[in-house]
């Protein structure tokens, strides 16, 4: 039998954390943009195509935020296939994870818009500056400001939540630790290192967003 | 007084939210260059009627008119045109807290009016003297005391060259102190014949500036004539109980 050291362990989970690090950044800049979207047309003024676009947004929110990501992502992978579309597991897994971001923080940027007092849009509107002026010049700077530390804690739990893809076959970090443990029997020293990988992942990104959370509130 | 052509023409205006009517048909003309002081108790609809005459709500029956061309709340072009000769003051300032003073009136006369540079920070410096705060460009509107906030909501609104500024109890939000640095720019605006339209509940000052008093009471215009009347002949019970509330 072959004898694994310690760093063949963890250059091979290294190898696996570039498809953890792949599927974060495709649900965090997909999720985003079609977030985004899902946030501009919630705050649509009140319209007959104002309300539908709310409705569906919302309905959108519930189902994303009211389902297991586990069940999700069984859907894209299992669902798909059902109708016909043979998806490999890297696509969806990206499909699920991205519709699952794009909820999330459709619902934290509206949260966030929200927060923003009702007299600024009085005041920016008073001033003759149109809708979309109003949203970009006024509102958005500052909801922006509010909105970095939920949406890097989000961040954050999608980086994690990637692990789960590893339920349908995607051999991300967390499934090419199983998948050593298997091999070389040393679980501790095999979830030690995937632990370790994590937080490395993770702790910078936390780090950042206090930095620069700091540094917007001191230019207050 | 004689309004020639009224700068500001209300008929019939009416509003409800839901199944609460607040203004029950309003008829209001202003002349160019009035003063207009609104009063009446919490909930009779003066903030309504306001909000109304630069349609930031719309009104659900009635016409409106500012210097003879009527409201057009479904067209952008019109309503842009509209709210640069119609300006505003809140009672809680709304300065933008992102922007410094500066930018904040130099923001939609930047992008309304396409003054930019030089030219609109000229501008801005020259109105932020006229509200006596020179040496405040720079400043961040949570650097300021409320009276300066609303100097600066003031400037700010006064950038855009209105012919007509609503105020919204514009004095309630100050410390009792700050009050008179507030009301003595809002005077040097009537006397160089700005037309006013203000929610206040400064009597005296009501008394002092204003051409004409209208009250208001449970969403119509109960009583309305100069000052001196009828503050000290008022004619209906109603008003009679609101200003034997005030002291
Ligand atoms: N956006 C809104 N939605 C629902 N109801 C509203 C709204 N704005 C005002 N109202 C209601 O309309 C009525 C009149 O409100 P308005 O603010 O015009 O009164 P006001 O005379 O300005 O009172 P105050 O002196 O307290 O400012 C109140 O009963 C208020 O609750
Ligand atoms: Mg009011």
């Amino acid at each position: 039998m072959v004898e694994f050291t310690l760093w063949d362990i963890l250059r091979n989970l290294l190898l696996a954390a570039r498809w953890t690090v792949a599927l974060s950044l495709i649900a965090f800049v997909a999720g985003g943009a079609l977030g985004l979207l899902l946030v501009l047309a919630r705050t649509l003024p009140a319209g007959a195509v104002g309300r539908w676009a709310g409705r569906c947004v919302a309905l959108h929110v519930e189902v994303f935020q009211g389902t297991p990501l586990l069940m999700q992502l069984f859907l894209a992978y299992f669902g798909l296939a059902l109708l016909g579309l043979e998806v490999s597991a890297w696509l969806a897994a990206a499909l699920a994870l991205t519709l699952h971001a794009s909820a999330f923080l459709a619902e934290i940027w509206r949260g966030c818009i929200e927060a923003v007092p009702r007299g600024q849009w009085d005041a920016a509107a008073s001033l003759a500056l149109t809708r979309s002026e109003q949203l970009r010049r006024v509102i958005a700077p500052q909801a922006l400001r509010i909105a970095i530390a939920p949406t890097v804690g989000f961040l954050v739990q999608v980086i994690k939540g990637t692990a789960l893809a590893s339920v349908i076959g995607f051999i991300e970090l967390a499934k090419a630790g199983t998948m050593i443990t298997n091999a070389t029997f040393r679980p501790f020293a095999v979830y030690a290192c995937v632990a370790a990988i994590y937080f490395a992942m993770c702790y910078p990104v936390s780090a950042f967003s206090r930095r620069l959370e700091r540094r917007l509130n001191g230019a207050r | 007084m004689v309004p020639a052509e009224p700068i500001v023409d209300i008929r019939g205006l009416r509003k409800r939210f839901g199944s609460n009517e607040v203004l029950r048909g309003i008829d209001l003309a202003v002349a160019p260059g009035e003063v207009v002081a609104i009063i009446g108790r919490s909930g009779s609809g003066k903030s309504t009627l306001l909000r109304c005459i630069n349609g930031l709500e719309s009104p659900d029956a009635g016409t409106l008119a500012i210097e003879g061309r009527p409201m057009r709340l479904d067209d952008p072009r019109a309503m842009r045109d509209l709210r640069q000769r119609v300006g505003m003051i809140f009672q809680s300032f709304n300065l933008f807290p992102h922007l410094d003073v500066g930018h904040n009136i130099m923001l939609a006369p930047g992008l309304v009016k396409g003054r930019r540079g030089a030219q609109g920070e000229a501008r801005a410096r020259q109105l932020l003297a006229r509200v006596g705060l020179d040496d405040k460009f720079e400043a961040m509107p949570a650097q300021l005391s409320g009276g300066q906030q609303q100097r600066v909501a003031i400037a700010r609104a006064l950038a855009m060259e209105p012919q007509v500024l609503l105020c919204d109890e514009i004095t309630s939000a100050l410390d009792p102190e700050l009050v008179a640095e507030v009301l003595a720019v809002v005077e040097m605006l009537a006397s160089e014949g700005m037309t006013l339209l203000m929610v206040t509940h400064e009597m005296r000052f009501a008394r002092k500036v204003a051409d004409r008093v209208v009250f208001m009471h449970e969403g119509a215009i109960h009583e309305t004539g100069p000052a001196s009347e009828l503050f000290t002949r008022p004619q209906t019970t109603e008003l009679r109980q609101f200003l034997a509330a005030l002291d």
